[in-house]
Parts: C-alpha cells; structure tokens; sequence
C-alpha cells in the first residue's frame, strides 16, 4: 500500500462517519438525505454489477432497479409508521400486516363495481384510499384503546392475535358476500376482491396520459420521459413502473416529513417520555393514553394506506398477501436502521429490500449466468454429490434454494443484530424532541456559574 | 400498639379533624390500601395547610410510599378519601392530579434517561400548544408551536441557572450523578407550576455539598408560597427543615406534630429503636 | 312465649346475617375490577352455551354422537397443544421472554422424529437418502412402509424418541449460540431474536426438506371395542396421541412434584418474588427447563403429524397462537395452568363448531385469548394456585 493511499483511506475513515453520524454544522434532513442516498447507492451498485454479471439487459437492470426502488419505498412507508408506534412510542406492535390488510381490503370494498362478482360501493378511489386509511386508524383504535396498558410482549400477542383474527376473518366463507344496511358487500374469502382498479396503473396513467383509459395521448412531461426512455430502449410499461415508484417515493418523503414533525414537536416529546417512562409522563401531568392512541391511530393509518398502495396495488387483494411474515420483514428492516429514527427507517428499509430480499435471486441469477451449475431439486441428490466430490451438485441445490434460503438469512440477520447491534446498523441516534433545534441552544448569557461538580455515586 | 397510640394526645386518628377553620390544602381522611392481607395503609388521616414544609417518617415497611402512591394516583386506594384544594380527587391518576398542581418526584429518580436535561425540562410545562398533533405538523400552526418552544426555553434556561444545571443541559439525562438527577427532577416538577411538591426521599443519594443546594431551593421555593410534603429517611434534614413531621408506623400514624414533639415522643423513639415487629 | 321470643331472635338475627351477606356482597360487587367483570361474563357465556347446547340435544339439533366425537377431538388436540404449550410456558416463566420459536420447535420435533420413523422402517426398502430426506424422489411410500401404527410400530415409537432427544439437542444449541448470549437483555430483545430463531429454524427445515406439504403416514386404523361407550369407533392413531399425551402430562408432573430439580423450577415459575430474588436462573434450571420443553415440543410435533397424516414446514408455525392461547388462558407461567388452558382452547375449537362455521373457531379462540390478555393477564383461574 503506498502512502498515497494510506492518506485516501484515512481521509476516507474520516468522510464515512461524517455520513454516519449527526454533524453540528449540518441540517438534521440534509445529514439524513445524506445516509439514505449513501444506502440506496449502495443497493444500486450491486444490482447493476450483478445485474451486469447475470447479462442483463438496459430494460432488463431498468427494470430490476425500479423493482428493488418499488419495494424499498413501499416498505419505508411501513417502517415509518411501525417507527412512530415503536421507535418513537415504545408500542410493540406486531399485527401490521393486520391494518396494512384492513387499508387494502377497504379500498377494495369501497371502489369495487357493485356488479362484480363481490360486489362493492363502485366509488372512486378519491374515496377509497381515504376511506381505507380511516378504516385501519379505527381498527387501530379498537386494538389499543384496551391494549394500551399492556405490557410490551403481552401487547405484542394482542396484536398479532388481532392481525390473525382480521385475516381469518377475510378468509372466512361466512363473508365472502353480505349485506350491510341492505348495500350487497363481501370480501371473497380466500379468491379475495378483483373487480376494483388496478392503483399501480390507475395512478401511473393517470399521471402520464391525459386519456387514462387509452395510452395513446401522454401529457407533455409523460411525453418528455417516453423521449428519454426510447434513449435508453425502454418500454412504455417500464415508464409507468418507474412512474409509480416515483409516486410511492412522494408518498414516502410525505410521511417521513409528516412523522418527523410529530416526532419533533411537543407532541413527540410526550411520545418519547413515554416510552423512556411513562408513569413519570403521567406525573407531569400528560394525558399519556390519549397522545397513545393518537399516535397509534396515525401509524396505523399509514399501514393502511401502505396495505393500499403495495400489496393491494395490483388490481387484487386475497388474505395470503397479509400473511404475518409481512409484519416480521418491517420489524427487520427498522431493526436494522435502528428504531428511533426516521432516517434510520428508511435506510434499513432500502438495505433490507435492496441485499436481503431481492438481492439474492440477483445473485442466483449472476451465478448461473457465469457457471452452467445443475439443477439440483432435492437435498438428497446434493448431498449424494457432495459424497461423490462434486460440489457443483451442492451448489446447483442452493443455487434453486436461494429464495427460501434468503428467510433463513433474515432470521440470522434479526438474531445477529439482537445480539451485537440491538440499535442497529448505523448504531444508537438519538434526536432531541422538539420543534427547535435543541443541540444549537445556548444559555442566554455566559456568565460564569460556580457550577456544581460533584463526583458522587 | 393501638393501646399506646390511644395514650398519646399528639395522636391522629383515622378521622382527624379539620384544623382549626384554615382551609387545608390537602386532606387525607381514612385512607387505605391492602396488599395481599396486609394493611399497607391502615386508615390514615392529616391534613396539609398551605406553605408549609411536612415531613412524613416512619421505620421501613411503615406505609410511607404507599402513602405517597395513593396520594398521587399511583395506586387506587381501597378506601378513604383525598381532598386537593377543596376538590375530591381519590383515585384520580397522576395526570389529572398534576394538572390540578399536585406534583410528586420519586425515590428513585425517574428522570427519562434518552432525553437530555433540556428535553426533560421543556415536557414539563402544562397545556403546550404542540402537545395538539395538529398543531405540531400543519404547515402554518407550526409556526405558533415554534415561537412556544423559544418561549418555553427562556423559562427552562433561567431554572437551570438557578439549580446550576445550565452546563448539563444537553447531557442525556442517564448521564448525570444521582444528585443532579435530583435537582432535574425538583426542576423539572417546578415548571409544571404545581400547588403542592410531594418529594419522594428528595436526599437519597445525594452528595452533602449538592443537599445543602437542593435544601435552599427548598426553603426559596416555601418562601415564594410552595407547600412540600416530604418523605424522608435522613432524620437530620426532617428535624432542621420540616415545621411539621409525621410518623407512620404499620400502615397507621403514630405521631404528628413539631419536630421538637416527636423528638420527645417515646412512642416513636420506641418504634424507631424497638425494631420492627 | 320464650320459644316465640327465641324464634323471633333467632329470625331477626339470621335476617340480620342475612341482610348483612348481601350488602357485603353488594359491597364487593360494586368494587369489582374489570378483570372479575370479565370472568363473571365469561362464566354467564359458557353457561348460555351449555344451556343451549342441551337444549339443541333435547330438541334434536344435533345428535349425542356429534357431541361425544367433539369432546374427544377436542381431548385429542387439547392433548397436543398441551405437549408443546407446556415447553412455552416453562420458557416464559423461566426464562422470561415469550418464545416465538416455539412453533418452529414443533416442527423440528415432527421432522426429525419422522425421518428417524422412516429410516428405522424402510430399512431394506429403500436407500436411506430417500428414507432420512422423507421420501424426496417418491421412491418409497407410506403406503410401501405401511406406515400406521399397526404397521409399523417400532419405527413410529423409535420417531417419538428422537423427535424428543432432537428437539432437546435443537433447543440447546439455540439457547447456547443465541439466547445465552442475551440472558440479561430483557423481555423485548429476546422475544425478537426468538422471531429470528423461527425464522432461521424454518427455513433450515426448508432447506433440508423444502417446502411441499407430504403425507406421511396412512390413514389410522380403526379401533371398535365395547369400552369405547361415547362413538362406535375411534382412530386407532388418535387413542395413541391421548395415550401418549396423558402420559406425558403425567410423568411431567412426577418430575415436577418429586424431584429436587423440578421442585426448584416449580419455586421459580410460580414465585415471581422467589425468581426475582434468586435472580438470573441457574444453568442448571435453564437446562432442565429446555430438556422438558423441548421435549414434550418435539413429542408434540411429531404426534400432531400422526394425528393429522400430513407434515409442511409450517406445520408448527401455524399452531403458534393456539399454543400462545393455551399458555394465556391458564395464566402465564402455571405449567399446570397451561395443560388445563390447552385442553380447554382442545375443546372450545371443537365444539364450538356447534355455532359458528369451522373457518371461524381459531379465530374465536384468538378473540378469547385476545380477551383474558386484556381483561385477566392472570389466566382465567386468575389468583387460584394452579400449580
């Protein structure tokens, strides 16, 4: 190593924290854009590398990336809301895909044509998506307002129980159709709700296309972007995707903005309190249940609108896309930006969709582009190679597991992370609450107090 | 026990009486509080008059805390009632009592360790207008809530000068000594603009030096019309501070009156030396 | 006229006492807790079922026999959620976190002691790659390996044992590499890394199995013999489960009541005070709790497969809220309490199928457990000594 370089990694050594922690010069949102892009380059180049490796085309890596973007931002939207309930109020709630399911199944139920098969209220989605937020936030308010005194872990099986219950309840062939107050509904039990729009084509359309319903007339921005993708040869459809990850991403920015103001405000200060202690909060005479359920009932409509505009995106929405496993992929991913911050949030959301979810089958895909590996099915026939000396076998076996492998990867992950980062990777960031800067805030005046020192205990 | 007490005139019964045509602060009448059989509080009575230091005492296991927990909502007391400034308020929880100016510290400071002296000090002040989620995060209300912060903050600058706190105030609260906790959690309890202080052991743990500090506080504050109820183990802080002291002994109370008539009392020098029973 | 004034005393006096009950009940009534409410609607509940589930008998709803095959899946799958409901409670009060792996311990149980039933039966039949990886290339059946009770028993009893010694094994090498290392870190942390545990033990399962649901075992024989009064016949594979699970549940209690070790365990789960005092438990508690858990899991695990002939690795995972609603209901941390919970949570998603459709009844039972969290954090015997 020359000296050259030497210098280049200490100046390096010295940039990297820069990035990681709080700086006193710098915006707060500015050192927090700073840590999020940090992540999400890193997520991008090692899917255009592997993509590369895996001999993907321009569309093909296009489209990759805008899938991990999709995913990465739909999931920061629940991480923040799950950030709210237990980063900043300590509320350790484990029934998100439970509300996420209530958001999505009451747009669906709402904006549904009353003469589908399960027939809906046919409004609009101007409608629905409110609707279906207002839904989850109340739903929300029937789980804690009981709950709220709970201790943590016995709050945690409350709610997943109620997560289970609602899913169950979609599931169930007793509301596959129904009346209310003589208005036909139903939920379609297990083939769930089809006959609603698509959001993802919806929206994207309808920011593209001054005609939604045929793509053939684009505003002038949506013809700008189609000029630049044909540059690239992408697709029209590829467009639209990237249309709507650019959507989900304001939605994202919305929130993040949304929940920082909460967090740091009055209001936010309370919620901290809380979770540090709460009959403490209590003895200053803060109404701490109700600032709970606030709080609670907000993050709770953010999950829903996330259950809106990810899962229940596609034109369809069954009980198997809330599965609780939904719930355990946001816990890990605030696990890993560490719960506390928003920032953190997200930048655990980019890494955990970016390497943990869809990273693997990228890397699936980059080695077998390189190596002819076989297509081993079973474990038996692996291990049948690997005795005869031919680990190529083995390797072929976890090659084709590589998707369920990447579940067992999350639980090492979780398990690690508990064990040696408890705050996560970008470690322990802790903001003051308050609608001011409070680590600029200097006494008044510099007169000198005899300050107390004292060195007891 | 019963039969002794009944000897000493100094003795309160369940039903104290109402001192004397002065409206009391705080009334305690018949309180009571069970815990697995046994009477933690067994059918207490005083009443606190305005302005005034008491110190309340007793061995350990006497029903002290208990007493302060029924008091400040803590706990429901399984009888009895609380009166604060003329208003009933037994089983009230904590907030509400605080609202109404009833504040209490604990002995072992619950100071909120993450949040730094200057967070701990700006959630005390009551009826913040950020404290409405509306106003925290709609554009232009901010506006109002960020002039309230900078307001607020003046306040909590000049009580940190006067607790010599002021170069603490960005530390994260579980950093301080055991003694500035202390006076974090006196300060802190001032700026909700309380009637009454209600320390739980305010000296535990508190270095001479930073007593003597905390002690004048507390004799300022009474001076400005502060009333204090204190529990406390250090008889030398009780005996010079308090104009009044309460014994408790087994749930019940076994003497009240100047410091110089407990000193006196043989009941209490019993209950103190005779060990518990 | 003494007598008459005897009498009159006497009325009085027990009117008096009389008078006296009812105000002090009155004066209980009117401070009871929501928790006491709770139990006294819950009492009033099932009373209103009972009541209506004789009168559908008397009126001819349903038949004597549906409600005999109801009691008896309901002692059948109380029985098994027992086995592995016990392991959670154990780990609860011991080791004071709730064990989200729990259902993943059911299913390593189930694995491993039917790969060992497969390898002991098929010897001869089939290489032992097939045998040990449960039949992945279907080179052999449980139809070739007559896999019932009858057929085979040695191999099924040989699963039961190993299923047991490898979920122990299992459960002490998580506990070594990971919870060990978080014996201080509190309630929340642990529950979470016990979130990874599940994950991680799922899709090693996954890795060594894959993911498709297999069957097997062949249908039960069937038993008809005069001393099973309440049905004419019953799965000979299900008599095995109660047999073995009342045996299990029995032995368990020898241990708890007679051995120094299980005494201690009793000490420290039921004495909060006790457990707080003593501290972090011992090794040698911690040790003992995972060998009972753990084992009694995995037994669980694999008779739930015996019962119900098909194995997936969800198998455990989705049973981990009924064994949750087990431990609750009996009061957390009461071994004794989470056996009566499980026979009870048995029961109540049998026989409530009398009202509400079969879709329903877990979600009735999460709804109960939801319920006594809320209102009884105790359990429903609430202060009663259970253990």
């Amino acid at each position: 190593m020359t000296a050259d370089d030497g210098g280049r990694l200490s100046s390096l050594a010295k940039y990297v924290p820069g990035f990681l922690t709080a700086s006193d010069d710098r915006p707060r949102w500015l050192d927090d854009l700073r840590l999020i892009l940090l992540a999400t380059a890193v997520v991008y180049l090692t899917f255009i590398l592997l993509g590369l490796i895996g001999g993907l085309s321009i569309n093909g890596i296009t489209r990759e990336l805008q899938a991990v973007t999709l995913l990465s931002a739909s999931i920061a939207l629940v991480v923040l809301a799950l950030n709210l309930h237990w980063g900043y109020t300590g509320l350790f709630n484990i029934g998100i895909a439970g509300f996420m399911a209530v958001g999505a199944y009451t747009t669906a139920m709402v904006t549904a044509s009353p003469d589908a098969r399960i027939p809906g209220l046919g409004l609009s989605l101007w409608i629905g998506i409110p609707a279906g937020m207002i839904a989850a936030a109340l739903v929300g308010f029937i789980v804690a307002l009981p709950a709220l005194r709970l201790r943590a872990d016995y709050f945690a099986i409350v709610t997943l129980a109620a997560a289970e219950v609602i899913r169950r309840l979609y599931n169930s062939s007793s509301l596959d159709q129904f009346e209310l107050f003589g208005i036909a509904l139903g939920t379609g039990s297990g083939r769930g709700i089809r006959d609603f729009p698509n959001i993802r084509n919806t929206v994207s359309r309808h920011i593209l296309y001054a005609d939604p319903g045929g793509p053939s007339d684009p505003y002038p921005w949506g013809q700008l972007l189609f000029t630049i993708g044909e540059e690239f040869d992408l697709i029209a459809f590829v467009i639209e995707r990237i249309v709507y990850t650019l959507f989900i991403i304001v939605l994202v920015i919305l929130v993040f903005v949304l929940l920082t103001r909460t967090a740091n405000s009055p209001f936010g200060r309370i919620l901290k309190a809380i979770r540090e202690d709460e009959l403490a909060t209590k003895s200053l005479g803060k109404n701490t249940n109700r600032v709970k359920i606030k709080a609670f009932m907000l993050g709770c409509a953010i999950m829903g609108l996330a259950g809106i505009v990810w899962q229940g995106s596609r034109g369809n929405v069954t009980p198997d896309l809330f599965m609780p496993i939904i719930t355990f992929y946001i816990f890990i991913a605030l696990i890993i930006g560490g719960s506390g911050s928003n920032a953190g949030g997200v930048v655990g959301a980019v890494l955990f969709a970016g390497l943990l979810f869809d990273g693997p089958p990228m890397v699936e895909r980059a080695v077998n582009n390189l190596v002819d590996l076989p297509r081993t099915n079973t474990m038996n026939d692996a291990l049948i190679g690997l005795a005869n000396l031919d680990p190529e076998v083995f390797f072929g076996y976890v090659m084709v597991q590589m998707s369920s492998l990447r579940f067992m990867l999350f639980g090492i992950v979780l398990i690690l992370l508990m064990i040696y980062r408890p705050d996560g990777v970008l470690g322990h960031r802790n903001e003051p609450a308050a609608a001011i800067d409070l680590r600029k805030q200097q006494a008044p005046d510099h007169e000198e107090t005899n300050e107390v020192d004292e060195t007891d205990e | 026990m019963k039969q002794m007490s009944d000897q000493l005139d100094l003795t309160v019964d369940g039903e104290g009486s109402t001192a004397d045509g002065r409206n009391a602060l705080l009334e305690i009448r018949n309180l009571r509080k069970r815990f697995g059989g046994i009477d933690a509080v067994d059918g207490i009575g005083f009443d606190i008059e305005p302005a005034t230091i008491t110190g309340l005492i007793g061995p350990n296991g006497a029903g002290k805390s208990t007493t302060f927990n029924l008091i400040t909502g803590v706990y429901r007391p399984d009888g009895g009632t609380v009166r604060f400034a003329g208003e009933d308020v037994t089983g009230f929880r904590p907030n509400q009592l605080a609202k109404r100016g009833l504040v209490r510290t604990f002995q072992i400071t619950r100071e909120l360790n993450e949040m730094t002296v200057l967070e701990n000090m700006l959630l005390a002040f009551k009826g913040q207008l950020g404290e409405q989620l509306y106003r925290s995060v709609l554009p232009v209300l901010r506006r109002e809530v960020v002039e309230q912060e900078h307001e607020l903050l003046a306040s909590v600058w000049e009580i940190l000068e006067l607790f010599e706190l002021d170069h603490l105030a960005h530390e994260e609260a579980g950093t301080l000594s055991g003694g500035q906790r202390k006076l974090l959690e006196l300060s802190r309890a001032l700026l909700t603009n309380p009637e009454m202080l209600l320390l739980d052991e305010p000296m535990a743990g508190v270095n001479p030096s930073l007593e003597q500090h905390l002690l004048e506080r507390i004799h300022e504050l009474h001076g400005e019309g502060y009333t204090f109820l204190l529990v406390e183990h250090d008889m030398n802080v009780i005996m010079e501070h308090c104009e009044r002291v309460i014994v408790m002994h087994q749930g019940q109370i076994l003497a009240d009156g100047s410091p110089a008539e407990i000193q006196q009392n043989e009941a209490v020098i019993e209950a103190y030396l005779g060990g518990e029973v | 006229m003494v007598r008459d004034g005897l009498n009159d005393i006497t009325s009085r006096i027990s009117v008096e006492a009389i008078r006296h009950q009812v105000e002090a009940l009155r004066y209980r009534a009117s401070r009871w807790s929501l928790g006491e409410w709770f139990g006294v609607a819950l009492v009033l509940l099932v009373v209103i079922l009972a009541i209506d589930l004789v009168r559908r008998l008397v009126v001819g709803d349903i038949g004597p026999s549906t409600v005999g095959t109801f009691l008896w899946r309901g002692s059948v799958d109380g029985l098994l959620i027992a086995l592995a409901a016990v392991g959670l409670s154990m780990t609860y009060s011991i080791l004071r976190f709730a064990n989200f792996s729990q259902g993943d311990l059911v299913t390593t149980g189930a694995f491993t002691g039917w790969a060992a039933a497969y390898v002991v039966a098929g010897i001869g039949v089939a290489d032992f790659g097939t045998r040990f990886f449960l039949n992945p290339d279907r080179g052999t059946s449980a139809r070739e390996l007559d896999m019932h009770i009858f057929g085979a028993p040695l191999a099924i009893f040989t699963g039961l044992i190993v299923a047991a010694v490898m979920t122990i094994l299992v459960a002490l090498a998580i506990d070594k590499l990971v919870y060990k290392r978080m014996r201080n870190a509190g309630g929340i942390p642990l529950l979470i890394a016990s979130v990874g545990v599940a994950l991680a033990l799922r899709y090693i399962i996954v890795f060594f199995y894959g993911e498709r649901t297999r069957g097997v075992t062949r249908s039960s024989p069937v038993i008809e013999h005069e001393l099973l009064f309440w049905t004419d016949a019953v799965d000979a594979h299900q008599l095995v489960v109660v047999v073995i699970g009342v045996l299990m549940v029995f032995s368990l209690h020898i241990v708890l009541q007679y051995t120094k070790l299980g005494k201690a365990m009793r000490a420290m789960a039921d004495n909060k005070d006790l457990a707080l005092v003593t501290g972090i438990p011992t090794e040698r508690v911690v040790l003992v709790t995972w060998v009972l858990g753990a084992g009694l899991t995995g037994m669980g695990g694999y008779l739930i497969v015996l019962e119900q002939e098909t194995l997936n690795f969800n198998t455990g995972w989705f049973l981990l809220l009924l064994i949750f609603a087990a431990v609750i209901l009996g009061g957390i941390g009461s071994i004794y309490g989470a056996i009566v919970g499980a026979l009870i949570i048995g029961m109540a998603i049998n026989i409530s199928l009398v009202w509400i459709p079969s879709d329903l009844t877990e979600v009735a039972a999460f709804m109960l457990m939801i319920l006594i969290l809320i209102f009884r954090p105790s359990g429903i015997f609430g202060g009663v000594e259970t253990a």
